[in-house]
């Protein structure tokens, strides 16, 4: 037994002696070059903690009675009044996806070693990541500081049940025409915020296991605002990681460095790689935030 | 790794994507304000069955676009089978997370209404429990000396 693996390691070893340089990384295990693989597998880590977010996101609200619905939270366009419900975040799709396709260009006119042409589609690049950080500050802004959202409140939320709203006294509240103000199971609302407080109605429910009770209408479930801004958080940051490292590899690329290394800028392909992974992770995250 | 395709090929292959994901994009989002009656004043699919086939289409038209962005623009079409299957069989693992950690969540909030109680739970000592049972009588005495 001992004698043959020795005789199978010294087999082994002339193989490789053979073959001169296996041992020296000439010969790119999967037809890949070492950053590029090591690319692939950094993508597929990152993949499973934005896998591991976007679980704990289905986790808990499969364990919340209520969840704020996209439609209604994500429905502010900038200068424009009134509910847009989704159109805001499709735009930042698109500028995602724009910046995705300008990405491969640069990457096509790497392997043709066309200087010019990887600066213009990275530039382009750039141009569309910096625009998508610009469409989430102003997303974040609005839920901040208009809305009032935070890690740890979340003014959004939908009726469990059917009911009426009450006044203070507890004595039913009417719209100005003398009805009474009802609502129905699953609609909307968002809690203003007045002097540092939030103002929280009296309901009575008039269906389900809580008929009869006179309740608050309170917060939503504190995991969404937390989750919003811990997963689209972490995505921005991928994002803005890309664009300083575009910025570098651009500024390098137009310097010459990758004409010398005569690799069809490579160096840009890994990028790209990155860069498509965070549109791949946006595919995710809005499918689970804004359209589920 | 471009000699696969011509320049002309590569160029075609970006506005397909192009075209491909954006039309997407745009049903999707259509679908959705479809869905959340939106678009149609009462027509809605958010309750039942509707929904479930809602979502179902949600996911497959998410799963098309991550495809084509891995196959296509991170050129994984163009690579040996070995890096093909490195990379996307340990994402296998992950429907067993979606269906554990899914099934988990469903649990808890099922569960809402014994956690409160048990979290508010007092607990009283039982009444006729010697006191001190559970603490080690004074007299025990640990050999201290090491061989």
């Amino acid at each position: 037994m001992a004698d043959t693996s020795v005789a199978h390691a010294h087999e082994t070893t002339a193989i490789h002696q053979d073959n001169g340089s296996a041992w020296e990384g000439a010969k790119e295990p999967f037809k890949a070059s070492y950053g590029k693989l090591m690319m692939w597998y950094f993508l597929l880590s990152d993949a499973f903690t934005f896998a591991g977010f976007l679980i704990a996101y289905g986790a808990l609200r499969f364990s919340t009675p209520t969840w704020p619905e996209a439609d209604f939270v994500f429905s502010s366009f900038p200068f424009v009044e009134g509910h847009l419900p989704l159109i805001f975040v499709t735009l930042m799709t698109f500028i995602l996806i724009f910046s995705s396709v300008t990405m491969v260009r640069a990457v096509q006119e790497g392997h043709r070693e066309n200087k010019n042409g990887v600066v213009f589609w990275m530039f382009l690049t750039i141009l569309g990541g910096a625009t998508f950080l610009g469409c989430q500050a102003y997303e974040w802004t609005t839920l901040i500081a208009k809305e009032h959202m935070t890690v740890s409140e979340n003014p959004f939320s939908r009726h469990i049940a059917d009911g009426i709203y009450l006044n203070p006294d507890s004595s039913e509240a009417r719209n100005p025409d003398g009805t009474l103000k009802t609502f129905a199971k699953g609609d909307n609302y968002l809690l203003h915020k007045h002097d540092g407080k939030f103002d929280i109605p009296l309901v009575k429910y008039t269906s389900g296991e809580y008929a009869g009770q006179i309740m608050e209408a309170g917060l939503g479930p504190k995991a969404f605002g937390a989750l919003f801004f811990f997963i689209t958080g972490f995505h921005g940051f991928h994002v803005f990681s890309g664009v300083v490292f575009l910025t570098i590899i651009m500024i390098n690329a137009a310097s010459g460095l990758y004409v010398a290394r005569r690799n069809g800028y490579e160096m840009v392909e890994k990028i790209g790689l990155y860069w498509h992974f965070v549109d791949l992770v946006w595919v995710f995250v809005f499918l689970v935030f804004y359209l589920l | 790794m471009a000699g696969h395709q011509t320049y002309e090929e590569q160029k075609a292959l970006v506005f397909r994507g192009l075209l491909i994901l954006g039309v997407i994009t745009i049903v999707e989002v259509l679908i959705a304000l479809l869905a959340k009656g939106h678009l149609i004043s009462g027509i809605k699919f958010s309750e039942g069955f509707g929904h479930y086939l809602y979502m179902l289409l949600m996911v497959a038209f998410s799963l098309y676009k991550a495809y084509f962005i891995v196959f296509y623009f991170m050129h994984m079409a163009y690579e040996v089978r070995g890096l093909v299957l490195s990379v996307l069989l340990p994402t296998v693992l992950l429907i067993w997370a979606i269906i554990a950690f899914f099934q988990e969540g469903d649990s808890w909030g099922k569960r809402r209404e014994l956690i409160r109680q048990k979290n508010e739970e007092v607990v009283k000592p039982a009444p006729n429990r010697p006191q001190g049972l559970y603490q080690l009588p004074r007299t025990i005495e640990y050999p201290l000396t090491k061989s």
